[in-house]
């Protein structure tokens, strides 16, 4: 008895010292922490995918806190609702930003771009790529080894096993640039959703000079600026031998996809025309 | 005992099906398409344009930097046009493009005789300068400018001359070649190299495979004060600069540090070739010695072939491309690149011609790693190419700097010996590339 009596004292007094040790620490070493940051990062989707720019929600929560105004500051997963309560949260105003999605541009498809050699490497465009330039005639375009699948963290594009070709899921995309940062050819890029998703774009990203491109795929941009002249918003400009849409610019008046000779530019979910047959654009969707 | 280098090291099947057969000439193309990129370092940059003619030396591309080279065009004729051309890197890259006269007009600097001359009466600092203006790069492969490796950096001496007469790729044979028809020419070579460096003693690392020439480099050379041949064990990569020096100095090259270090210059016997004709002659470097060889070709042969020359030509000489084909290698098949098309030019670091039959040529399906830890045994410079390949894949860069990514040469013994046909240098090539960018950032 007397024993278990000694044993619990003696305990007990461990015990109590190291509380009294703990408390006195934690008062002298305290770190303040904005309370805000934990109920903002409470309110982000805790992703952790860096859409942001920022190491993970944390990062981006303490980023929100810290900055004078939202402005710049997104999160691409949450998009406008999130943004929205984090505004009111840090009771600042929210900065409306449009809602982007990740593009691929490149349309080779097998018949497009007819393979001139096989490559029977290790299954990764980043090899590849150092390897050499591809499996067909344009050095450009998308090898198709789905680098850009691998490290999506929303299982939102997938190669389509007919063309060879990534396609971007519009329901999942949250335009947090992973895949932009993972293709060696630099093929994918963020653009404006758009008004009811509806996006115009060169699907291209062959420099080469009109002919070489022309030859390697048939639906290759061969830099006429045809679409330039046509464009009513110089939207349209043309460096190396490619042209490029500036979304910001864009009006999606689709005047461009009607004069490019090799159908390199996209419409993406417009309704059909009422003449034409629209055969380039269901093939995306 | 026979010599070799320390640690790992395979033998593949050495097949050298066109050993023996002596070098034979290639015509001249119609065109020929000199890269402006032949060299490791910066590419060169154009000195002709469109309509300019031009003789057999005269100079086209000037050195676009310290480590850059000189280019001469190969052919007489007019410049057609300076455009992109595929070559062995896969990607099209700039070329001079050259129509080829009929009647052939050398410079009149070049000595086109074929009698020997010995004396080499110019200073180190004239041969280094005549050197660097024929042009001349690494002929084993590796096409480091030569001029480079003959001036060390301050502060540091060589003591010796190695000459890279290895030849240790399986298939190619056109060093070997070289040695048993210009054996005078090579010696005068390496005397020229030993001067130029200011070293008096040089030796030869020949592999056993090639008894003919052992015994008649080793003849000849007693005519050559401070020359010898040092037959070394068959044994890939050995070829390999720092695997020479271990093999025949018994010296190893620190991490990171260049073969002067250790005292050494390494040299190919191909450049050694190239500079006798540089400083005796005049010649720069327009042609080289390209095996064309295959399991399935009629005529592997030697040939030389002028720069620019499409391979395609030197393959219908060989006797044409064989229907099984399914891979045609630039290089050897242990370092050699698959080309994408047989119309690409011969550069100078184009040491053979490898056409391989389909089934060969074809990779194995890849599978787990099992850690038998064969890579690493094999691995020539100490790596864990297992470990290389999984933080690789997986981007962990400041990882793979830390496992020495960068002492990697790329010699391909991991993926050859690998049972599980891991691809194993593809990602330590990526990981090597990023991480370089990484240590040349910080700078």
């Amino acid at each position: 008895m007397n024993l278990i009596l000694i044993a619990v004292l003696l305990l007990g007094a461990v015990g109590a010292i190291g509380a009294v040790i703990l408390f006195l620490v934690a008062q002298k070493f305290k770190v303040y922490e904005d309370p805000r940051i934990g109920q903002v990062e409470e309110v982000l989707p805790a992703a952790n995918c860096g859409g942001c720019g920022f190491p993970g929600c944390k990062g981006f929560a303490e980023a929100c806190v810290k900055a004078d105004s939202l402005e710049g500051l997104l999160c691409p997963v949450g998009g406008a609702d999130v943004m929205g309560k984090v505004a009111t949260i840090l009771g600042r105003e929210a900065v409306a930003a449009a809602p982007m999605i990740a593009v691929v541009r490149c349309n080779g498809t097998c018949e497009n771009r007819p393979r001139l050699n096989n490559y029977d490497g290790a299954t990764s465009c980043a090899v590849a790529s150092a390897l050499y330039g591809g499996e067909t005639g344009c050095s450009f375009g998308c090898h198709g080894l789905g680098d850009c699948v691998k490290v999506c963290p929303f299982d939102a594009i997938h190669i389509n096993p007919e063309t060879q070709l990534p396609e971007v899921d519009e329901d999942k995309c949250t335009a947090c640039g992973a895949c932009v940062k993972a293709c060696p050819k630099l093929i994918i890029e963020l653009r404006k959703k758009g008004p009811k998703s509806r996006r115009v774009y060169v699907s291209c990203v062959n420099k080469d000079k009109g002919a070489i491109a022309k030859k390697a795929c048939n639906v290759s941009c061969i830099g006429c600026s045809k679409c330039m002249k046509a464009c009513p918003f110089e939207a349209i400009t043309i460096s190396n031998n490619l042209a490029y849409i500036d979304y910001n610019k864009c009006k999606l008046c689709r005047k461009c996809v009607d004069v490019c000779p090799t159908h390199a530019i996209q419409e993406l979910n417009f309704p059909p025309k009422k003449k034409e047959e629209p055969v380039v654009e269901t093939k995306e969707n | 005992m026979l010599k070799t280098f320390r640690i790992g090291g395979v033998h593949p099947p050495e097949n050298k099906l066109s050993a023996g057969k002596r070098i034979e000439v290639i015509g001249l193309p119609k065109q020929v398409a000199i890269p402006l990129s032949q060299n490791l370092g910066a590419p060169s940059v154009a000195c002709v344009a469109k309509g300019d003619e031009v003789k057999v030396g005269t100079l086209i591309a000037k050195a676009g930097g310290f480590v850059s080279s000189n280019i001469h065009s190969s052919v007489a004729g007019k410049v057609a046009k300076i455009d992109e051309i595929l070559d062995a890197s896969g990607y099209r890259r700039p070329a001079v493009f050259i129509d080829v006269n009929e009647e052939e007009v050398w410079e009149e600097s070049i000595d086109r005789s074929e009698t020997l001359i010995k004396d080499c009466p110019l200073s180190s600092e004239e041969i280094i300068k005549k050197v660097a203006e024929a042009g001349i790069v690494g002929l084993g492969g590796a096409t480091f400018p030569t001029q480079v490796k003959l001036s060390p950096p301050p502060g540091s001496k060589a003591e010796m001359l190695l000459i890279n007469a290895v030849e240790c790729e399986p298939y190619l044979t056109s060093d070997h070649e070289l040695m048993m028809e210009k054996t005078e020419e090579i010696l005068v070579g390496i005397s020229i190299l030993m001067k130029a460096i200011k070293v008096d003693k040089a030796i030869i690392g020949i592999e056993n495979n090639k008894p003919d020439a052992i015994k008649l480099m080793t003849d000849r050379c007693r005519q050559y004060t401070g020359i010898s041949v040092q037959p070394l064990k068959v044994q890939y990569p050995q070829g390999g600069e720092k695997q020479l020096i271990d093999a025949v100095m018994g010296r190893q090259v620190p991490s990171g540090a260049l073969p002067i270090a250790v005292g050494a210059v390494v040299q190919n016997v191909g450049t050694a070739y190239a500079v006798y004709e540089a400083v005796q002659k005049n010649k720069p470097l327009i042609e080289r010695v390209v095996t064309v060889t295959g399991k399935s070709v009629v005529k592997p042969s030697n040939y030389l072939a002028r720069l620019g020359t499409p391979i395609s030509m030197l393959i219908d000489a060989a006797g044409g491309l064989p229907a099984d084909t399914g891979k045609v290698i630039s290089g050897g098949p242990m370092m050699g690149k698959a080309l994408t098309s047989i119309e690409v030019p011969v550069t100078k670091g184009c040491s053979g011609v490898l056409i391989m039959p389909t089934l060969e040529a074809q990779r194995q399906k890849m599978q787990n790693c099992i850690r038998c830890a064969k890579c690493v045994n094999v691995c020539p410079m100490g790596l864990e190419p297992y470990l290389l390949m999984s933080v690789g894949e997986r981007e962990i860069w400041d990882r793979s700097e830390k496992e020495r990514v960068m002492d990697c040469i790329e010699c391909g013994c991991c993926s050859f010996t690998c049972p599980s046909n891991r691809p194993l240098l593809d990602y330590i090539r990526i990981s090597k590339s990023k991480v370089g960018a990484i240590i040349r950032s910080r700078k």
